[in-house]
């Protein structure tokens, strides 16, 4: 019994050491997405995205890391739509998995606190969709923090953008915002929006809360409808704003809605339906006027997985692409080495277009798209630069 | 009408279907603790479940309003009967709190389960037509009319059936001394089933109320919605089914008022502070009795 148990033992052993003194040598890197939860549309895009971008560099033989070429190893967690598991998840990539550097979480709710676990462990994160200012800055310091990255704009342009749009767009006067209080997003944009807007000359008539998972929005919207808005912002995720728009018409509340880039997934369409048709939201990048290099993603995407890729897709792709590109000019694998590259990588061509990272900044400059919602498509309508 | 009167109006009738929707949940965690002194928190996620029936009937099936809500209420008043047979039966005579650990195990069984064959949320398609009444300004769907009236319909019907027929003295027996009453001749296991499976069938017309009131679903959608039913049954006085609908009110109307007086951000604060205070006043909700302990 003891010299079969030894035997086995052994033979894992050699198995495990055979794979370490491989052949060839892989890098892992890790991917933290919500799958499961809330919004697990957002989840299962970035999951694809990154698969086909680890694909694409495994079929051609590798990522040249100085001199060798070198396979990369995805590992891919679900955070369920938790803080407090994308905090998990992040500890466990970086002291179990020992990856290289990891990808998500999407939605800043949990961007920021797996943030903090990647800064304190020195290991650099990307975040491809968390728009939330917070994501990069140190909590104490407000410095922007070393280690954390993201391929996507910020909030307080892209509420800029959304308060121009609605002033001068719709010629809207008086805007009402109905929002989620407990999601740092939400929270974020909608202030963001209220500060730039007032400053534009424009007045906030109505500016209500809920709590994430709320169903009834009946008082906070009777609220708005006596405020009487020429529109209404609604700065909240694809699950929960069809909801919010059908039961304002059903309260008789007929004025156009305008969201930011967590409208921007197919599920939307789906629950909506025609209620969400001729409204407006600001988003990352449009399939259908998009760069040329975004073209090839466009198609390969498609032919992989049956869909369009919605923003979270092609963030997660660019994230991918900047990583790539630190690696590369890091020569090695090391931590510390790709966070140096990192920053001073330079302006690259995305599928979201342009970006480059400014010095002492983790926030990329680049431009946003106002697209409206026709027939039941996303369809281009205008575009914003910084 | 003035605005104001409209407007008051419109919160008035936001908050009779919130309420509405809590007392349909609520009649079922009400009923189930009449009975047995249990406190079954799978319900919220039994309503869940009847939200998901719903959306595979309308979906799936094809089938228009009424046949939904009938497969509906059936497929979670079985639910309701295999889960009470599965998990809470063996633990009848266990301490207290096993039956409700038990219960609590049941319902992130049934979310996880969910999740795992649909963690998309999904989109009911409307089954009614629905109309919308436009009274001086107030706006009145036909939803709305139809949740109101069913819930009230259905206390009606669960009242009667409690205290005026042959079962409902069998329920009432047992909730006095399951010792003695088998040996009465009463089939005990039987009427418990019949318990469950209306408590569960209350939970499934919620769902399908609710699914089509709120027409996103998803599997955690019970787990708020459930705590805010149990919350209105204890505030009304638990196990009792008059006492349900009240507190569902209360709750439906403070959780609508105080949004409609203070800034939105506070609601959750304000309301819970004042069941609080409600329930410091009246320990035993509003038409709850103490009941008496034999030592």
């Amino acid at each position: 019994m003891r010299k079969t148990l030894s035997l086995l033992l052994f033979s894992v052993l050699m198995s495990l050491g055979l794979t370490a003194w491989g052949a060839e040598k892989t890098l892992n890197l890790g991917v933290i997405a919500e799958l499961t939860g809330d919004m697990p549309a957002v989840g299962a895009s970035c999951r694809n995205a990154a698969e086909m971008a680890v694909k694409e560099i495994n079929a051609a033989g590798g990522l040249q890391v100085g001199k060798e070429k070198m396979k990369i190893n995805l590992i891919v967690e679900d955070n369920a739509g938790k803080a407090d598991q994308s905090a998990a998840a992040a500890q466990k990539l970086i002291t179990q998995d020992e990856v290289l550097a990891i990808v998500g979480p999407n939605a800043s709710r949990y961007a920021i606190p797996a943030s903090e676990i990647a800064e304190s462990s020195e290991t650099v994160l990307i975040t491809p969709w968390s728009t939330n200012p917070k994501t990069t800055l140190d909590a104490n310091t407000n410095e922007p923090k070393k280690y954390v990255f993201r391929a996507c704009f910020i909030d307080p342009f892209q509420g800029g953008v959304l308060a121009k749009f609605a002033l001068e767009n719709l010629k809207a006067k008086k805007v009402a915002v109905l929002y989620d209080v407990a999601s740092d997003y939400n929270k974020g944009i909608a202030e963001v929006f209220k500060a730039n807007f007032e400053k534009l000359g424009g007045q906030i008539v109505a500016f209500e809360t809920y709590t994430t998972n709320d169903k009834d929005f009946s008082a906070q919207l009777t609220k708005i409808k006596d405020a009487k808005p020429d529109v209404v912002f609604l700065p909240n995720y694809y699950s929960e704003v069809p909801l919010q728009v059908q039961q304002a018409k059903r309260l008789g509340l007929n004025v156009p809605f305008i969201g930011s880039d967590s409208w921007g997934s197919d599920e939307l369409l789906k629950l909506g339906g025609a209620d969400m048709n001729g409204y407006y939201f600001s988003t990352h990048y449009s399939a259908e006027n998009a760069a040329p290099v975004a073209k090839k993603f466009i198609t390969d995407y498609e032919k992989a997985y049956g869909a369009k890729p919605d923003d979270v897709a092609a963030l997660t792709y660019d994230a991918f692409g900047l990583l790539f590109g630190a690696i590369k000019d890091a020569g090695k694998a090391d931590r510390e080495a790709i966070r140096a590259a990192l920053s001073t990588l330079p302006s690259y061509k995305g599928v979201t277009g342009d970006m480059k990272f400014q010095a002492d900044s983790r926030d990329p400059v680049k431009s946003a798209v106002i697209l409206q919602i026709k027939d039941g498509k996303f369809t281009y309508f205008t575009n914003a630069n910084p | 009408m003035s605005d104001g009167i409209v407007y008051w109006l419109q919160q008035i009738l936001n908050a009779l279907q919130l309420g509405s929707i809590y007392a349909l949940i609520a009649l079922g965690y009400t009923m189930v603790y009449g009975i047995l002194t249990m406190i079954n928190f799978a319900h919220g996620d039994v309503f869940m479940i009847g939200a998901f029936f719903c959306f595979m009937a309308a979906t799936m099936l094809g089938l228009p309003f009424a046949p939904t809500l009938l497969l509906t209420i059936l497929g979670t008043a079985l639910l309701g009967v295999v889960i009470e047979r599965l998990a809470y039966k063996p633990l009848r005579n266990a301490p207290r709190v096993s039956a409700i650990i038990t219960a609590l195990g049941v319902g992130l069984f049934l979310e996880n389960f969910t999740l795992a064959l649909a963690p998309y949320p999904k989109h009911i398609p409307p089954l009614l037509e629905n109309v919308t009444w436009d009274l001086g300004g107030v706006s009145l769907s036909s939803l709305q009319v139809i949740i109101i009236c069913l819930s009230l319909g259905l206390m009606i019907v669960l009242d009667y059936v409690v205290h005026r027929t042959p079962v409902g003295m069998a329920m009432r027996a047992i909730s006095w001394d399951k010792t003695f009453v088998p040996l009465m001749g009463i089939p005990v296991n039987l009427i418990i089933s019949i318990t469950f499976a209306i408590g569960a069938g209350l939970a499934g017309a919620a769902g399908t109320m609710y699914a089509l009131a709120y027409p996103v679903i998803d599997p955690y959608m019970g787990i708020m919605v459930g705590w805010k039913a149990f919350i209105s049954a204890v505030v009304g006085g638990i196990g009792n089914i008059r006492g349900a609908m009240i507190g569902a009110f209360i709750l439906g109307g403070v959780e609508i008022m105080v949004t409609a007086f203070f800034p939105s951000t506070y609601r959750d604060f304000v309301a819970f502070s004042l069941l609080m205070l409600l329930i410091m006043i009246r320990p035993y909700g509003i038409l709850g009795q103490p009941r008496t302990q034999k030592v």
